[in-house]
């Protein structure tokens, strides 16, 4: 027997997945091109929170529908690929369906893929139709439009293909289909292939099956798909304080408490373990810290957050999801230009602030946190229009009018009205 | 009514060489606004009622910074926090309990890692304690069978997962509690925060406050309860456009020194 079909099986699996392993790497050095953040401590809720969100879909049925669907599917992906295993074993070592001599109990797995399938193709087909006849809102809001939306599509494509090609070669399993084990769904699909020539189609849906399934693996990359694995890192790493904690930031306590301190000595050597910081807030997404940027590659444009976001509910131009998306457009540009740049970044005259993401967005935000709470996956926009407000007002002075009125009657008189501090208890004699 | 408040300052207190149960942090709202002073009033008619050991800081409390926070101005929001940092550490305060969410999240998360650590209470969970111990009672009589609709201050649920203190307070009115569509972890935002309330909107086609206002009707409410100085200024300006003398906008404090008569 050739052993040809063994060879071209292990080139195409390698080269799949030594692609899939150096654009992984790429998506890890554009990640760690945030900066540094403090994500120590509560480790066990670290863990809890991944268990509960990522792998128990806890905050999915939020939604009933969209979450009862999706665990469907990400059950059937979970569970469909142990099958893979198998596929690839035989395919190396030119078996055919190695594993089904382990008895009944292949039958079942077999059979509860096949189920499984069959659950996962309607959700896709009912996906598909809230995505492009029903227009569900959130799925056609202005930054879906172009590759979004076709990226969107283009999973669903993907998805309906693979369970398609399952089940089509085990319909034309011959062998598989006489045993009567395992057959539940492909057995009413088997009579559809009669006189035609089984092998051939068998060998096609095979191979056209475990194919796709690279494909779609290196697919991730470029897609909007990729939560699929960094929903588990990033609901790991999300904030474990309470929705309305900002952070301090260090570099300005220190020179608060310099500037508060009377002994201080304003001439004295700057301590060399003394934080400074020479730029306030992001402008760009170097600026951001590493778990924005994980945060923005994990974003699945599913736009919960944008439909609970009060300012876009009223027609202001702010959409969290597309803090997310622009943020992760912006870090895959700088990316391709370090790649392009022998590893260095050349300023390319853009940046996340103004060729992105524009003031008129930043300055709608009522920081009321409704697009955390609405993440099924611990993505946080609202860190990220902070930072970005931060640049405005600390490097920039570039805040509205009225909110540096506001700021100067906080310096002068300790309110953000115009009131004399001396007068703060004057309630209580009137 | 108002000249039998009872409001001594924590300077007073220092000179006794005694030390208050609690410290009250009015907020520049409850300060300076019109209608907030009145909550604050409510607030400490019921404290006085209750004989709690209180007092504030008066010309001593400054801005927590919040806002300038919110705006992005890490330096001054850092210099208002050392300064009421400072003043509160002076007069070794321990328990602080105010009426505004926002100084309420500010003093309890962002304090802590620059020198200031408090127990830090909304006035709603005080108030609940105070009815747990007996020290305080409700009655109901006023408010009976009216529809009380509770709006979540983002700052207060979301921010912080206070839901049931003002819920359990309103309930004790003998009222009829209805939960607006949007409420709880999904309550939508009132239009005041991150520093919206000192600033015009930006270009949309409606009012945050007025899309809130609308989905308070829809539940037919005679009182939009708020727990919230900034909710109430935004709720109350929402029902003056679209419901004007049909809705109250209340204070829970208020409802409860209300239905006191205090």
């Amino acid at each position: 027997m050739s052993l040809l079909p063994n060879l071209i099986f292990a080139i195409i699996l390698f080269s799949g997945l030594a692609f899939f392993v150096r654009n992984i790497s790429k998506l890890k050095r554009n990640i760690y091109l945030g900066k540094d953040v403090d994500t120590s401590g509560d480790t066990n809720l670290r863990w809890i929170n991944m268990v509960k969100i990522s792998l128990g879909q806890g905050k999915m049925v939020r939604r009933p529908i969209a979450g009862i669907l999706h665990i469907i599917v990400y059950l059937g992906f979970v569970i469909i690929n142990i099958e893979v295993l198998e596929i690839v074993i035989d395919g190396l070592f030119g078996t055919h369906r190695i594993f089904s001599n382990i008895g009944p109990l292949y039958g079942f797995l077999i059979g509860t893929f096949e189920v499984l399938a069959a659950l996962v193709f309607v959700a896709i087909v009912i996906f598909w139709f809230r995505r492009n006849i029903i227009k569900i809102q959130r799925f056609v809001k202005s930054e879906m439009k172009g590759w979004p939306k076709l990226d969107g599509n283009l999973i669903l494509y993907f998805e309906i293909i693979l369970m398609a090609l399952f089940i089509t070669m085990n319909a034309t399993d011959t062998e598989f289909q006489l045993n009567n084990s395992g057959n539940i769904i492909s057995q009413f699909f088997a009579p559809l292939f009669e006189g035609l020539n089984l092998n051939l189609i068998e060998r096609t849906a095979w191979w056209m099956h475990i194919i796709g399934i690279i494909i779609f693996l290196n697919y991730l990359y470029y897609s909007k798909h990729l939560h699929i694995l960094l929903a588990f890192p990033n609901t790991y790493y999300g904030s474990v304080k309470p929705k309305g904690q900002l952070d301090n930031i260090k570099a300005v306590t220190n020179e608060v408490k310099l500037m508060m301190d009377p002994d201080a000595d304003p001439y004295a050597a700057v301590d060399e373990d003394t934080e400074t910081q020479d730029k306030f807030g992001a402008s760009d997404v170097q600026d951001l810290n590493w778990v924005h940027l994980l945060n923005a590659y994990t974003c699945t444009e599913c736009g919960r957050c944008t439909s609970e976001c009060p300012a876009n509910q009223t027609g202001k131009k702010l959409s969290p999801r597309k803090i997310m998306m622009d943020t992760r457009d912006r870090l895959v540009e700088v990316g391709n230009n370090i790649d392009t740049n022998n590893g260095e970044f050349k300023a390319d005259g853009k940046q996340l602030l103004g060729d992105y993401i524009t003031n008129e967005e930043l300055w709608a935000c009522t920081s009321c946190n409704a697009c955390v709470e609405a993440c099924p996956i611990s993505i946080d926009p609202l860190s990220i229009i902070l930072e970005m407000r931060r640049y405005l007002v600390m490097e920039q002075s570039a805040a509205p009018v009225e909110l540096n009125n506001m700021m100067s009657n906080i310096e002068n008189n300790g309110a953000p009205w115009p009131y004399n501090q001396m007068d703060r208890l004057n309630w209580k004699n009137e | 009514m108002s000249d039998s408040l009872k409001v001594p300052t924590m300077a007073e207190f220092s000179v006794t060489g005694k030390q208050p149960e609690v410290l009250f942090w009015v907020g520049c709202a409850g300060s300076f606004d019109d209608r907030a002073r009145k909550i604050t009033k409510a607030f400490v008619r019921l404290l006085n009622k209750a004989e709690v050991d209180f007092a504030v800081l008066g010309t001593e409390e400054s801005c927590t910074g919040d806002p300038a926070k919110r705006s992005g101005n890490e330096f001054l929001f850092q210099m208002q926090a050392v300064t009421n940092i400072d003043v509160l550490n002076a007069y070794d305060v321990k328990k602080i309990v105010t009426a505004c969410p926002h100084c309420f999240n500010t003093l309890k998360n962002e304090y802590p890692s620059l020198g200031g650590d408090y127990k830090v209470m909304h006035h709603t969970q005080f108030l609940k304690n105070l009815l747990d111990e007996g020290r305080l009672t409700i009655q109901g009589g006023k408010f009976k069978g009216k529809r009380i609709t509770f709006h979540d201050p983002c700052y207060l649920g979301r921010a912080n997962d206070v839901y049931e203190a003002p819920r359990d307070l309103i309930k004790k009115l003998d009222a009829e509690l209805v939960e607006m569509k949007n409420c709880r972890k999904k309550g939508l935002c009132c239009g005041a925060g991150g520093a919206q309330m000192f600033k015009d909107a930006e270009k949309g086609d409606k009012e945050i406050n007025i899309e809130r206002t609308e989905q308070a009707m829809a539940v037919k409410p005679e009182i939009i309860a708020a727990g919230c100085p900034f909710c109430n200024t935004m709720m109350t300006d929402g029902v003056k456009n679209k419901a004007e003398g049909q809705i109250e906008v209340m204070d829970v404090a208020e409802l409860i020194a209300n239905a006191n008569d205090l």
